[in-house]
């Protein structure tokens, strides 16, 4: 608290940054956890809530004549701009939020004040609902290959691997410290995905320090034992997902990568995808062009292609692509790395295993696959999203370009994932907000150190719960998108990877589709759930009728065929001679008009009490009904929202209209 | 018969077929006077059946005594022929040639296709101007039917039957025509119930340099206005354009002399900009290179996606100054046949939920492209390989068709036809065996008495079994106007018609059939549930009658 110079601001506006005109006046309060504006307007009562946690800039500028303007930009790509009337009142609020925005200690983050009223046993239980045991085990280890080594027990061998890994059967502790000692922060060679079936496996590790000469023969061992492993192949495959470049500057610095002389039958293969420096620049310099306002579509292309963004979007799918080939096609395994093996090692990890594994492709798989690639393995949350501060330049978009890729393959085979993009914009949201303590620290150590699972909630349970909001209508675990590995088009064409405006862009509605297939589908679904409920409750109604009948008068003879409620089956001949008459007495069911399906779908979630475990959605939930209302950017390129405009003057209008 | 005189080799053995996502497959090649066929022997079906009139361009390489054919096709599809023997090569290509670039309009197909499915509605009578025009009739008595241009001497480009002011009688519209570019007077395009607002078009006036006027077209466009009321001239070129127009004897409507309307211009692009940035954008897809930063370049180069924001900008503010500002509008270019209609008939999209639905939007192309006389012949001649660079060709009318499509990409249950429809649409505006989109005109269509001679589109696409494939499950009637957004963010490319042959689109097909299981399941119980709800209904009443006495 001490933090806070000012806790209230009133006639503090909000400019809205698709039209100009309509700023709303309420009242800024600063909380421990959020900044949170409230609009004066009593019909609305609109609050906007945002996280200290996800404010990423925080720019004062210059003052006007109606106020102080302070700019907030937030991880999740939400912009907030409020004028304060008063200069000093602006002040106070800039440096209190400068501080709230940049805790030092984990203590102040939001995870040890969030209470979702639960009590202590649910919370454990909320913690043990993904077990990275149980995925060993669901990959069929331990088996005649792969063993648990507790070689890295108490963090002895490397303190950003988790305790239990999975290693060759052969390779002894003493070969896995030998080789610890040949790679970057000690990071060996370990199992990240294995295939039952084949026997191929996917192990991560950080780059070898061979500088220009230097050999490790534990290390030659610990790759030798990855490829006895399967027996299926003669070699195995090193990815360096870095680009050539880089790895050979690494040589002088006494890092590098693997010698294929050194070492026996593998095949060595760099894949270019660039370090942390250029993605943070990227996602700037597209961030930019998202901001602009009234971009012509030169301006957005542009501006888009000169971020890059695409481009690097583009190499992790393909090295995603690669080892998945390597693993489904060739039955060989392969060794992931880059420099530290936990930034772009993460990435292509997790693609490939998602392109090959479909459990990975649910929302329980998902969750899995993140704990595992990313948090277990030491991906460093903490230093890449900036929970704590920290040097700006560890900071880095590295798991929203996983997120991103997914999003991707979302969009190339639509039925094949259990989850809908909603999911993946929650999930981003949450790796910056610290609401639960999945996301925290920089590996696991550091986590149990904190003891996390005792002091917070995990995040995972509280989606679980939520999961029917997750939901893909157009999944079905039969489907044929569903069997085995994705197959991208053998020769990846230039155009298949899109600008993911529902990222970033989200919190300009006015952007996106109006109707959402997605919340249609699943309205409808419901509503077809519940009508097989209530078939079989009338048929059971209508069978006892019919005995009473039978037994009493033995008149009525129509008797219906019990029918099962699920199934596609149209053989039923009633439905044949069914007049068109359904909508009279269907008003027991939810509205599904698509007018109105945006807005219920947000309510969900803002409704019960978990406004602010999910903020970015209570945010969004003032949007009047009716597609008219809600729609739009305006037509003269955003200046002007021709809804709600009836008091409005002539003569600027008239601008708007000349303008573009 | 003529044909015959142009095929050198009606048919070449051993022809090998390549084609987008099939295997490459062998067969005989067939010409006949307006397909090529090429059937394979092992399974004596055709694999390939292609009209003439659809070949864009065609190239041709020789290795040896092998000939290959490049067919480019208006759809924008690539095929390949090898076939074995240079002399029946350089023949099949000759005939190709020629038969794909006939003269006469009356040797094309339509005149000799004959349908074989059975004809429930004449399509060439569903869309009558008469019965359009009782649509307003009912709610306005404000506006007439003119027969004046009867024989097509007033306005050539224009059909027989217009709507125009009640006030304003024949012999003023002679001079208001006489006034305007092609003696295209206003008329009447749509009249928006809500408010009783109208969106009229027109050509240019004719002002030239020293400022002509013309009183009967300021009386003519002031009659539709209310009193004390202003309404909105949308002049689709930039002042630049519009001024220059003037020496060549066109021009813009003075304020002085229309002190109650307020002009605005728009730039929107026409002919050979059209034309060339569709032959651009054409080439970036078809390119099957690996470097994303250059399609992104390309794709901005092509500026195909700017001609659609500035269309979809332009009819966005007309239907704003129609039911936000409760203003009419007058919209027209120079001759008032392309850009004019493109904002004319997207104007209406937004505005008025009929034009939404099957039936409405087909009643639209009839009224505003076909009758309004957008030269279909002309702009569709060629497609996105031609090289002839002629002047009068422009993809106007598919421009209008992805304008739709980014419509109904944002409104996904707000249309009762789905993107085949407009795929469809844009198949048979560049090659068809229906005489619909044939001739620039109505009196064109008259001398060639299509009617009589031809099929209509429409009396094929209205049959029961066509029309299911292009329904819109998602569609729920929604009679707001709907406002698309036209932030470039918004705009995306219609892959559906661009990347048709490049991609594979089998996993959005598998989620296009999966979204109709779902929804298809959905009916199905409610009917089920309806029946049995029924049946229950009955047996109470029958117990209640049973028990009262």
């Amino acid at each position: 608290m001490e933090h806070i110079r000012t806790p209230k601001v009133e006639n503090v506006r909000l400019v809205d940054r698709v039209s100009c005109k309509k700023a709303a006046l309420g009242t800024l309060y600063l909380t421990a956890t959020h900044v949170i504006f409230v609009e004066n307007s009593p019909d609305t009562r609109k609050e906007t809530w945002i996280l200290h946690s996800q404010i990423s800039t925080i720019e004062k500028q210059a003052t006007t004549a109606t106020g102080c303007p302070l700019l907030i930009r937030c991880k999740n790509f939400q912009i907030v701009q409020l004028v304060i009337p008063q200069e000093r009142d602006c002040h106070d609020v800039y440096i209190s939020l400068m501080r709230l925005a940049r805790p030092v200690k984990y203590e102040e983050l939001y995870c040890f004040s969030f209470n979702p009223k639960l009590d202590k046993e649910e919370r454990e239980q909320g913690w043990l609902l993904i077990d990275l045991s149980e995925e060993y085990e669901r990959m069929g280890l331990p088996d005649n290959y792969w063993q648990l080594s507790d070689v890295n027990r108490d963090y002895r061998v490397c303190d950003s691997y988790p305790t239990d890994l999975y290693v060759p059967k052969s390779a002894t502790a003493h070969i896995i410290v030998g080789s610890s000692k040949f790679r970057s922060r000690r990071r060996f060679p370990a199992l990240s995905y294995y295939c039952k079936e084949s026997h191929a496996s996917i192990c991560r590790s950080s780059q070898p320090l061979s500088g220009f000469s230097a050999r490790c023969l534990e290390d030659e061992q610990m790759l030798q034992a990855i490829r006895k492993a399967n027996p299926g192949s003669d070699f195995i495959y090193v990815v360096d997902t870095r680009p050539k470049l880089n790895a050979m500057a690494n040589r002088a610095a006494g890092k590098g990568y693997e010698n294929e002389d050194n070492y026996s039958n593998i095949k060595f293969q760099f894949i270019g995808i660039e370090n942390i420096h250029v993605m943070r620049n990227s996602l700037q310099k597209m961030l930019e062009v998202c901001e602009l306002k009234s971009p012509s579509m030169s301006d957005f292309l542009w501006g888009l292609e000169n971020s890059g963004w695409l481009r690097h979007i583009k190499a992790i799918m393909d090295a995603g692509i690669f080892i998945a080939k390597a693993v489904s096609e060739e039955g060989a395994s392969v060794l992931v790395h880059c420099s530290d093996g936990w930034d772009r090692t993460a990435q292509v990890c997790s693609v490939a295993s998602l392109l090959l594994d479909p459990y990975y492709r649910t929302v329980k798989g998902f969750m899995v696959l993140i704990e595992k690639d990313w948090i277990a393995f030491g991906h460093k949350f903490n230093h890449r999203y900036g929970n704590l501060d920290g040097d700006p330049k560890e900071i880095s978009p590295v798991i929203d370009q996983f997120i991103e890729c997914v999003w991707q393959l979302t969009e190339l085979f639509p039925c094949a994932f259990e989850f809908n993009e909603r999911f993946l914009i929650h999930i981003q949201h949450h790796v910056y907000s610290c609401q639960f303590g999945n996301f925290l620290c920089n590996s696991q150590k550091e986590r149990r150190e904190l003891k996390i699972q005792e002091r917070t909630y995990s995040l995972w349970s509280h989606l679980w719960k939520n999961r029917a909001d997750y939901l893909n209508p157009l999944f079905r675990a039969d489907h044929s998108q569903m069997q085995g590995s994705l197959h991208l088009p053998t020769a990846p064409c230039n155009f298949t990877y899109k600008f993911w405006s529902g990222m970033y862009n989200r919190f300009e509605k006015g952007l996106h589709p109006r109707q959402s297939v997605t919340d249609y589908l699943m309205a409808v679904k419901e509503e077809s759930q519940q009508l097989e409920e209530e078939l079989e409750a009338l048929q059971g109604r209508l069978e006892k009728i019919q005995e009473v009948h039978f037994n009493g008068t033995k008149v009525k003879g129509k008797h219906s065929e019990p029918s099962k409620p699920s199934g596609f089956s149209t053989s039923d001949n009633s439905t044949a001679n069914t007049p068109q008459d359904y909508s009279g007495n269907m008003k027991s069911f939810p509205s599904r008009s698509p007018s109105q399906g945006d807005e219920d779908s947000a309510l969900i979630l803002t409704q019960d009490n978990l406004k602010s475990s999910d903020p970015d959605l209570s945010v969004n939930s003032d949007q009047e009904s009716g597609v008219e209302d809600l729609s739009c950017r305006s037509p003269s390129g955003g200046e002007h929202a021709p809804s709600e405009d009836s008091g409005k003057d002539r003569d600027s209008d008239e601008a708007v209209f000349l303008t573009a | 018969m003529e044909f015959a005189e142009l095929i050198k080799t009606p048919r070449v053995d051993n022809v090998v077929l390549h084609r987008p996502f099939y295997p490459a497959v062998e067969g005989t090649l067939c010409l006949t006077g307006h397909h090529l066929i090429l059937s394979s022997r092992q399974d004596n079906t055709e694999e390939l059946w292609l009209l003439h009139s659809n070949i864009d361009a065609i190239d041709k390489r020789f290795v040896g005594s092998l000939g290959t054919i490049i067919i480019k096709c208006k759809d924008f599809r690539i095929i390949q022929l090898d076939i074995p023997g240079m002399e029946e090569c350089l023949n099949i290509a000759s005939s190709i040639e020629a038969l794909s670039t006939l003269d006469s309009v009356t040797l094309m197909y339509p005149f000799f296709y004959r349908p074989m499915f059975e004809v429930i509605e004449d399509g060439w009578h569903s869309f009558l101007p008469e019965q359009e025009f009782e649509l307003y009739s009912s709610a306005t008595s404000e506006w007439r039917l003119s027969y004046v241009n009867k024989e097509f001497a007033v306005c050539p480009s224009y059909p027989p039957i217009v709507i125009v002011p009640k006030s304003v009688d024949d012999e003023a519209l002679r001079k208001v025509a006489a006034f305007r570019h092609g003696g295209r007077f206003p008329v009447l395009s749509y009249y928006h119930k809500k408010n009783g607002m109208v969106i009229m078009r027109s050509g240019q006036p004719l002002t030239g340099t020293n400022g002509r006027r013309c009183k009967e077209d300021e009386k003519l466009i002031n009659a539709t206005l209310r009193a004390g009321k202003r309404g909105y001239i949308i002049d689709t070129r930039s002042l630049n354009v519009a001024q220059q127009a003037r020496a060549k004897g066109g021009g813009f409507e003075q304020e002085a002399h229309y002190p109650q309307w307020r002009r605005i211009h728009k730039s929107i692009e026409r002919y050979h900009v059209l034309q060339e940035s569709l032959i651009k954008l054409v080439e970036a897809c078809n390119e099957q290179t690996h470097n994303m930063d250059r399609w992104l370049g390309k794709l901005e180069a092509s500026n195909w996606l700017t001609h659609i924001k500035e269309i979809l900008t332009t009819a966005c503010l007309a239907a704003q100054c129609i039911d936000r500002e409760g203003a009419s509008v007058l919209i027209h270019g120079t001759e008032g046949t392309d850009s004019t209609l493109q904002v004319t008939s997207l104007a209406q999209i937004i505005l008025e939920p009929r034009s939404r639905t099957i039936r409405g939007f087909e009643a639209l192309i009839e009224r505003e492209w076909l009758q309004a006389g957008h030269p279909f012949q002309q702009r569709c001649a060629q497609s996105a390989y031609c090289n002839s660079k002629q002047k009068w060709e422009a993809p106007v009318f598919l421009l209008f068709l992805d304008c739709v499509w980014q419509i109904l990409r944002q409104f996904p249950c707000s249309f009762e036809f789905n993107e085949h429809f407009l795929i469809m649409l844009f198949e048979h505006a560049y090659a068809s065996q229906f005489g619909t989109f044939l001739g620039n005109n109505e009196s064109e269509r008259c001398k060639l008495k299509l009617q009589q001679k031809t099929m209509s589109l429409w009396s094929w696409v209205n049959r029961p079994s066509e029309l299911s494939k292009f329904t819109n499950p998602l569609f729920e009637a929604n009679n707001l106007v709907i406002w698309p957004s036209v932030a470039p963010q918004s705009l995306h490319l219609w892959e559906g018609i661009f990347l048709r042959w490049s991609r594979s689109s089998k996993y959005l097909d598998e989620a296009y059939e999966e979204m109709v299981n779902i929804i298809e399941y959905n009916k199905e119980l409610q009917a089920k549930v309806n029946i049995l709800r029924r049946q229950l209904a009955e047996l109470e009443t029958d117990d209640g009658l049973r028990e009262s006495p």
